[in-house]
C-alpha cells in the first residue's frame, strides 16, 4: 500500500476567483460589442471554437491524466458529429435526439475496445496504437460511407429555414447565442473533472496508474474504474464532436475525425496542463489561438503572393515546431509549469 | 460486393503478397527504433514521404535513377538519425506519452513543410517499368521489383544484426539497457546507428514506393497507421512478427480492395487487427511483459 | 593496479558509501564481505563506472577513472561480472560473448579471445548457440564471466558468483573463480559466502553501512571477532 501515493490536485481557484471569472465569461459578448465593433462575429467566433475544444480536451483529459494515453478520441468526436448529422440529413431525426445517439454509440465503441485492452492489461504504446486502429477504422468508415457522408469531402446539415432554429439546433448565425452554448459545454466540461477528481474513482485510478498490481491488491476493480471514466471521456468527446457540428456547420474526416484530431486534442492537453483543472483550457486558448495568429499573419505578410498556396501550411509548420519545443522543454504544460514554479516559489521563501 | 472464386481473386492473392514485401520492409524499420530506443516514431510514414520527394528531385534533376535511389536512401538515413538527435534525445527521460507526442510534432511539422516546400500537386516519377502477366493475370514489374528489393534489403539487415558487433549490440540493447556500459557500448551511439538504419529503411520503402504511387504530402497517412498495426500485430519489437503480420494484413487490402472500394480492404484490415489483438494481445510473435 | 581513496557515493536521497578507501594489486584476490544492503554492489558499480561517484579519487594502474565515461572504464582493463549475471536472455551464448568483446582493442582480437574462453570453459563451446537464457544458473554464471573474460581485462569484478545457485553449482562456481585466478586475472569479488570466498581470496575487506569495518588477510578475517560474530553464524 505505501508504495500507492496519493497526488493532491493542484491548480483549483478559489472560490471567489471562479466567480470573478464566471462573471466575466459572461460577459465576454457586450464587452467585445463595445470593444470591437465590427470583428465582433471574428472574435466571438475564436472564443466558441476555444470553448468548444476546451471542453473536448478535457474530456480527453480525465482519462489522460491517468495514464491511459488514448489516440482514440478523434474517432469519438468524429462519430459523435457524423452520427448526428446524418441522422438529420437522412432521417431528418433531430439532433436533439441524435446527439444522444451518437453518444451513446461512441461510448460503446469505446467500451467495446477498453474493455479487452484493460482486462487484457494493454497499456502505454499498445493501448495508444489499439485506439488509433480505431480512429483510422472509424475515418475509413466515414469516407467509405460516401454516398451519405460525402467521403473525404464531407457533408453539411441541412439547413432548417429561417437560420436559428430549436428543433434542428442550429444557432450558428446567432454567434452571441452560440457563444453562451459553448460556455455552457465548456462549464459542463469543468464540472465533470471536478466530480471525477472529488470521486473515489479518482483515487482508485491514481492508484491503478501507479501500480495495478498494488491497486487491484487492495480491492480496487481496475478494470472497471478504466471503463467508467473512458466511457464518460468518449461520451464526452461525442458531445463536443457534435456540438462543433452543429456550430461549424460543417464536417469533414480530417476536420472532426482522424489522426490528426486526436493528436490535436492530445498535444492540446499537454500543452495546457495535463492534471491540472484549467489545464486543457490553457491548451485549446494556446493552440486555437496560435494557429489564429499564425494564419493571420502568415496571409498579411505577403508570403502568400510569393509563395502561393503553399504558404498556407507555414502555420502547420510553426504549429508543429513549437509543439516539438512545448514538449521538450515544458514537459509539464503551460499551466502545469507555471503552478510549479509558483509553489516552488512559496516552498522557497521563509 | 462482386468477389468471386476466379482467377482475378488469385491475382488479387498474388498482388497481396507482392504489397507485403513492403510493408514488411517498413514495419521493420519502425520496430528496429522501437525495440532499440523505445520509442514508437509516429512520423515514419513521413520520412518515408520525404525520401520519395528527394529522389523525385534528383531524378527529374537529371541523376540517374539508381543513384537518385541511394541519394534518397542517404537523405532519410540522415533525416532519421537528425530526428534522434534533435528530439528524441532531449526526451528519453519523460513519460512514454510525450515521446509519442513529440513525434506526432514532426509527423505535421514534416507534412506543412513538405507542402510549402513541394506544394499539394500530385507528383510523379513517370518510369514505366510495364507489366507482366501469365494465364489472365498481370502483376506490375514495379511491384515485383519491390518485393524482391524488400526482401533482399530485409535480408541485409538480417546479415547485419546478426554478423556484426554493432549489430549485435542492437540487439543487446533492447534486452538489457543499463549495462550496456559494462560492455564498452555507448548506448546513445547505438541509438544514433539505430535511427539511422531505421530512417535508411524508409529510405528503401521511399525508392520502391516511389516507382509505383504518386507522391504528395499527406501520402504518409494513407499507409502510416498500417505500419503500426503491423508492427503491433506482430508484436512491437518483434521482427519476424512483423513479417508475417504483413502478410496478413496485405492480403485483407489487396483482397478486400480488389472486392470493394479501397478503403473499405483497409477498413476490415483494421478491424481484424483489433480482434486479433484482443486474441493475442501480445502480438502473434510478441514477449509479453 | 586499483586504487580508491574517500570514495562517496549515493542514490537519490540516501547516501551509500562514505568515505571508503581500498586498493587492489596485481595478481591479487580481494573479496568484499557485508550484510545485505551494506553496499558491496554500489562499490563495485562505482568502480565500473555505473554509477557516479560524488567525491574522493579512484585509479586503475595510475590513471584517474573518475573523468571517463563508464563505457570506457572497459577499455582501461576493468570487467564487471554484474549482480545476478545479466546475461542477454534472448541471444546465444557466442553473441553474449561478443557483446563482451565490444571494445575496438578486444574486437580486433575476437577469435582468439573466444578460442581462449572456449578453451577455458568448453561448457560453452558445447552450447554455444543455446540461448543465454535457457541455460541453467551455473552455466549462466560461466557465461557471464566468460562474457567478462572476452574484453581481455586486467582486473574482474564479481558481484556475488554464487547468489541462487543451488550448493553443488556453488562449489563449482569457486572452482571457476579458482581457475580464472590460475589465470592471471586480478580479482575483486563480492561474495555473501564467506567462508568460501575467504578461502579463494589473498585478503578482503569488511563492509557496514557504507563503511569499511575491517581488512586483513583472509587468514586474519577469518579469526576476526567482527566477522566471525556477524558472518559465520557459529
Ligand atoms: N538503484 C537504487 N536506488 C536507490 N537506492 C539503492 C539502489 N540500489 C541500491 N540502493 C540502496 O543502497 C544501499 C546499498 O545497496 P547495495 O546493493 O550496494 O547493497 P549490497 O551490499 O550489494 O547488498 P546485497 O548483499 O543485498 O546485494 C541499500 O540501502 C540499497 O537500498
Ligand atoms: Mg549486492
Amino acid at each position: 500500500m505505501s508504495r500507492v501515493a496519493l497526488r493532491p490536485t493542484r491548480g483549483i481557484p478559489p472560490l471567489a476567483w471562479s466567480a470573478l471569472g464566471a462573471a466575466a465569461l459572461l460577459a465576454v459578448p457586450i464587452l467585445i460589442r463595445y470593444g470591437a465593433p465590427g470583428s465582433e462575429r471574428y472574435y466571438l467566433h475564436i472564443l466558441i471554437q476555444i470553448l468548444i475544444w476546451s471542453f473536448i480536451y478535457t474530456g480527453w483529459s480525465l482519462m489522460g491524466r491517468f495514464g491511459l494515453t488514448s489516440l482514440g478520441h478523434g474517432a469519438f468526436t468524429g462519430i459523435g458529429a457524423y452520427t448526428t448529422v446524418l441522422l438529420w440529413n437522412v432521417a431528418g431525426l433531430s439532433p436533439w435526439l441524435g446527439i444522444p445517439v451518437g453518444i451513446g454509440l461512441a461510448t460503446a465503441a469505446a467500451l467495446l475496445v477498453a474493455y479487452p485492452c484493460f482486462s487484457l492489461r494493454i497499456t502505454g504504446h499498445y493501448f495508444a496504437l489499439m485506439t488509433l486502429a480505431l480512429t483510422e477504422f472509424v475515418r475509413l468508415c466515414i469516407v467509405g460511407w460516401r454516398d451519405y457522408t460525402g467521403g473525404s469531402l464531407g457533408t453539411q446539415p441541412q439547413r432548417a429555414p429561417g437560420g436559428v432554429s430549436i428543433t434542428a439546433l442550429q444557432f450558428e448565425p446567432d454567434r452571441v447565442l452560440s457563444y453562451y452554448i459553448a460556455l455552457a459545454l465548456w462549464a459542463l466540461g469543468l464540472w465533470m473533472w471536478l466530480r471525477v477528481d472529488r470521486s473515489m474513482d479518482r483515487y482508485a485510478l491514481d492508484a491503478a496508474s501507479q501500480d495495478e498490481e498494488a491497486a487491484a491488491s487492495v480491492g480496487v476493480d481496475v478494470t472497471r474504474e478504466k471503463l467508467k471514466i473512458t466511457g464518460l471521456s468518449a461520451a464526452m468527446c461525442a458531445l463536443g464532436g457534435a456540438v462543433y457540428g452543429q456550430y461549424q456547420m460543417y464536417i469533414g474526416p480530417d476536420t472532426i475525425a482522424g489522426l490528426g484530431v486526436s493528436l490535436n486534442i492530445v498535444f492540446g492537453t499537454i500543452a495546457g496542463g495535463l492534471s491540472v483543472l484549467l489545464g486543457p483550457t490553457v491548451g485549446a486558448v494556446f493552440t486555437q489561438l496560435l494557429s489564429e495568429v499564425l494564419r493571420v499573419a502568415v496571409q498579411g505578410s505577403g508570403l502568400t503572393a510569393q509563395l502561393g498556396s503553399a504558404a498556407l501550411a507555414l502555420d502547420t509548420a510553426i504549429y508543429g515546431a513549437l509543439l516539438i519545443f512545448f514538449i521538450i522543454y515544458m514537459p509539464k504544460g503551460i499551466l502545469g509549469t507555471i503552478l510549479e514554479a509558483r509553489r516552488r516559489r512559496r516552498a522557497g521563501a521563509p | 460486393m462482386d468477389c468471386q472464386l476466379d482467377i482475378f481473386f488469385l491475382e488479387a492473392i498474388l498482388n497481396g503478397v507482392l504489397l507485403a514485401g513492403l510493408l514488411a520492409l517498413l514495419a521493420l524499420g519502425l520496430n528496429l527504433v522501437f525495440g532499440v530506443i523505445d520509442v514508437v516514431w509516429i512520423c515514419y510514414a513521413e520520412l518515408v514521404m520525404i525520401g520519395m520527394y528527394a529522389i523525385f528531385y534528383a531524378y527529374t534533376g537529371g541523376v540517374p535513377f539508381p543513384l537518385a535511389a541511394l541519394l534518397g536512401i542517404l537523405a532519410v538515413a540522415a533525416t532519421g538519425a537528425l530526428l534522434h538527435w534533435v528530439v528524441i534525445r532531449p526526451v528519453l527521460d519523460q513519460p512514454p506519452i510525450n515521446q509519442l507526442l513529440v513525434t506526432g510534432g514532426v509527423l505535421f511539422f514534416l507534412q506543412a513543410v513538405a507542402t510549402m516546400a513541394f506544394g499539394i500537386e500530385f507528383r510523379s516519377l513517370g518510369i514505366r517499368l510495364g507489366s507482366t502477366g501469365f494465364a489472365d493475370m498481370t502483376f506490375a514489374w514495379s511491384r515485383i521489383l519491390a518485393f524482391v528489393v524488400a526482401l533482399a534489403g530485409m535480408l541485409a539487415l538480417w546479415i547485419f544484426l546478426s554478423r556484426t558487433f554493432l549489430g549485435t549490440a542492437i540487439r543487446a540493447i533492447a534486452q538489457d539497457r543499463q549495462i550496456m556500459p559494462l560492455m564498452g557500448v555507448d548506448a546513445s551511439r547505438i541509438y544514433l546507428v539505430t535511427s539511422a538504419v531505421g530512417g535508411g529503411l524508409a529510405g528503401l520503402g521511399a525508392v520502391l514506393m516511389v516507382l509505383q504511387y504518386d507522391i504528395y504530402p499527406q501520402i504518409g497517412l494513407q499507409f502510416g497507421p498500417l505500419i503500426f498495426m503491423i508492427c503491433v500485430l506482430g508484436g512491437l519489437g518483434s521482427m519476424a512478427g512483423g513479417f508475417v503480420a504483413a502478410f496478413l494484413i496485405s492480403q485483407f487490402i489487396a483482397v478486400g480492395g480488389s472486392c470493394m472500394a479501397t478503403e473499405w480492404g483497409y477498413a476490415v484490415a483494421f478491424l481484424f487487427f483489433m480482434v486479433a489483438i484482443f486474441i493475442r494481445p501480445q502480438g502473434l510473435f510478441g514477449v509479453r511483459g | 593496479m586499483l586504487e580508491l581513496s574517500g570514495i562517496s557515493a549515493g542514490y537519490a536521497g540516501a547516501q551509500t558509501l562514505f568515505d571508503l578507501s581500498m586498493r587492489v594489486e596485481a595478481g591479487e584476490a580481494v573479496a568484499v564481505i557485508g550484510a545485505n544492503g551494506a553496499g558491496k554492489t554500489t562499490l563495485l558499480r562505482v568502480i565500473s563506472g555505473m554509477l557516479p561517484a560524488r567525491s574522493g579519487s579512484m585509479t586503475m594502474d595510475g590513471v584517474s577513472l573518475r573523468d571517463s565515461p563508464p563505457h570506457r572504464i572497459v577499455e582501461t582493463g576493468i570487467a564487471h561480472v554484474p549482480e545476478s549475471r545479466r546475461l542477454f536472455p534472448r541471444l546465444s551464448v557466442e553473441s553474449n560473448l561478443k557483446m563482451g568483446a565490444f571494445i575496438p582493442a578486444a574486437r580486433a582480437r575476437f577469435r582468439e579471445r573466444l578460442d581462449y574462453v572456449y578453451g577455458l570453459f568448453p561448457r560453452l563451446k558445447e552450447r554455444r548457440s543455446q540461448l543465454a537464457g535457457t541455460m541453467s544458473g551455473g552455466e549462466q554464471q560461466m557465461c557471464a564471466i566468460g562474457r567478462a573474460l572476452m574484453s581481455g581485462p586486467k582486473l574482474v569484478l564479481l558481484d556475488e558468483p554464487s547468489m541462487g545457485l543451488a550448493p553443488v553449482v556453488v562449489q563449482q562456481v569457486f572452482d571457476l573463480v579458482r581457475r580464472i585466478r590460475q589465470e592471471g586475472y586480478t580479482v575483486l569479488i563480492v561474495e555473501q559466502n564467506v567462508r568460501q570466498v575467504l578461502k579463494v581470496a589473498d585478503r578482503g575487506y569488511l563492509i557496514e553501512v557504507g563503511r569499511i569495518r575491517a581488512g586483513g588477510t583472509a587468514a586474519e578475517l577469518l579469526a576476526s571477532d567482527a566477522v566471525r560474530d556477524a558472518y559465520m553464524g557459529i
